[in-house]
């Protein structure tokens, strides 16, 4: 198969799958809790129904405004077709870490700017304080994948999870479990996960993600809340290849492709399932003291990088 | 095999022993200072007893059961005493805030390994490389010593900076004679004494252990 048509499928893979990975978080807690839940594919049933109608926007909303969702879903699906998710292959050049965190905070960027251009007062709350978040979480994640990156001597994703699979007692140090926690903790604050932001609520007061969409209505919402499912997947399955790369695929051989998709999905699935399970149990941290949060992470992080290049 | 496994766990018990120091940061309540400052000392004590082990020597291990008492023991149980006495002392308003400490030590960290870079050129085994930890774990005791108000978190900075020092000695030396061992546990223990009295008076005197409210001198 020729790397291209890996590619597009990787990310036809990821886009059909992110919602489902979605629909995971969302039963899995009300499992818990004792209620019935939706099934796990209404977020599917939900972006069919918004997908089919008009979006609106505010009279003073600028382009900003029209093009953040299209810029939010355009950077995942580049980071989902040529990120090693099925198959760590360098596909075109592969995937660099400071490309992918690039992107992503591309769309965070975009759909800030987004919340400020509405002009209202939660979009613009929201949009600050989704940057001082991110401000945090990217060198976290730059930092944690680093520690793993000296190991390999190269920062192309794709040949860290290859090395990773193939000799992971080269790669693979006490140190790695430190830059596990730090990209976890980053990949909790980056989706805007329990901990940092609530998913579920509707409280303006609390809100990050929710506050800066408030005013996205019909296509508009459906592709911001895609693009943001997109988002989990593609960082839930970064952390699974990049800590625990077995079932990636090394070669382009079909059979070796399905085996890796289906090992893929049960990875994320499985992640996502520990997520929303951990959510249950912990409660949302106040906003000041989410710095505190990821300024521990980002030293977990730094702890990890110097061990791996210096101790080990 | 087996010295690889030693000094792999060597540089485990390293990291989690940063670690504490990292938590000592982050937490603001004593209770879990003082569990924090028993676990680093079991910690220092671990590492104590791998360098000892490998050194097969009878001395060292009895230095290492030394400050496993001392300092996973007697140094906790006083702390906590001072705790009860005055069990107010939650610290509300560091002169940095636990953000910016953290990121701090951070910065710390990665200037003990700077500085400590001659010592790990030289080194020839795991544990001299894992010598600026200590150095690491002294300089985030001084700064916890030079930002916290109460009077209990400066014990415990005062007290990780020493935890910071016995690791150095370990980890470069690869063992402290027990003569030396025994003098500066019997100062620690001294000093977190007499921290405990000044502790007491203060809260007897004022109803409050912040230093920075002794501004004059009374008769």
């Amino acid at each position: 198969m020729t790397p291209w048509l890996v590619a597009v499928a990787q990310a036809a893979l990821l886009a059909l799958a992110a919602p489902l990975v979605v629909g995971v978080t969302r039963a899995v807690p009300a499992r818990l809790a004792g209620r019935a839940g939706g099934r796990i594919a209404q977020p599917w049933r939900d972006l069919c129904k918004q997908l089919r109608k008009q979006p609106t926007s505010p009279a003073d909303a600028s382009m900003f405004f029209v093009a953040a969702p299209a810029v939010m879903m355009a950077t995942s699906l580049i980071v989902a077709a040529t990120g090693p998710f099925i198959a760590a292959t360098s596909l075109f050049g592969g995937a660099d870490l400071i490309v992918v965190v690039g992107l992503l905070l591309l769309g965070t960027v975009a759909l800030a700017l987004a919340g400020l251009d509405t002009g209202t007062a939660f979009g613009g709350m929201g949009a600050s304080r989704a940057m001082v978040i991110a401000a945090l979480v990217e060198p976290t994640l730059l930092l944690a994948v680093f520690a793993l990156s000296f190991r390999v001597g190269s920062t192309d994703l794709s040949r860290i999870v290859a090395a990773g699979a193939t000799e992971p007692a080269r790669v693979f140090t006490p140190a790695s479990l430190l830059a596990a926690a730090a990209l976890a903790i980053a990949t909790l604050a980056e989706t805007g996960r329990i901990p940092v932001d609530n998913p579920a609520t509707h409280l303006e007061l609390t809100m990050v993600h929710e506050a800066m969409v408030l005013e996205y209505s019909g296509r508009d919402l459906a592709l911001v809340e895609w693009a943001a499912a997109l988002r989990l997947s593609i960082l839930l399955g970064l952390l699974a290849n990049l800590f625990a790369p077995w079932g990636v695929a090394t070669s382009l051989d079909p059979m070796w492709l399905a085996v890796g998709a289906a090992v893929f999905i049960g990875k994320v699935c499985g992640l996502a399932a520990l997520l929303s399970a951990g959510e249950v149990w912990t409660a949302k941290l106040r906003l000041f003291r989410v710095p505190e949060l990821l300024a521990g992470s980002f030293f977990l992080g730094l702890l990890a990088v110097l061990a791996s290049a210096i101790l080990a | 095999m087996s010295h690889d496994v030693s000094s792999q766990l060597l540089n485990l018990a390293c990291g989690l022993f940063l670690l504490t120091a990292l938590g000592v940061l982050w937490r603001r309540q004593v209770s879990a200072l003082v569990s924090l400052l028993t676990l680093q000392g079991a910690l220092l004590t671990t590492i104590a007893v791998l360098l000892a082990a490998e050194h097969h020597s009878a001395a060292a291990l009895a230095v290492a059961a030394g400050i496993g008492i001392l300092k996973a023991g007697i140094v906790p149980w006083m702390l906590r005493r001072v705790h009860r006495l005055v069990p107010d002392a939650r610290e509300t308003r560091p002169l940095v805030n636990i953000s910016a400490s953290i990121l701090a030590a951070a910065g710390l960290t990665l200037l003990g390994y700077a500085a400590a870079r001659p010592l790990v050129a030289a080194a020839s085994s795991a544990s001299g490389r894992a010598t600026p930890v200590g150095l690491a774990v002294v300089l985030i005791g001084f700064f916890l010593a030079a930002t916290r108000q109460r009077a209990i978190s400066q014990i415990i900075g005062v007290l990780l900076i020493d935890n910071g020092i016995a690791a150095v000695a370990f980890l470069a030396t690869g063992g402290v004679p027990l003569v030396v061992e025994l003098g500066v546990s019997a100062d620690l223990a001294l000093a977190v004494l007499v921290l405990q009295i000044l502790t007491n008076r203060l809260h007897a005197t004022f109803g409050s252990t912040d230093l920075d409210e002794l501004r004059e001198l009374h008769d």
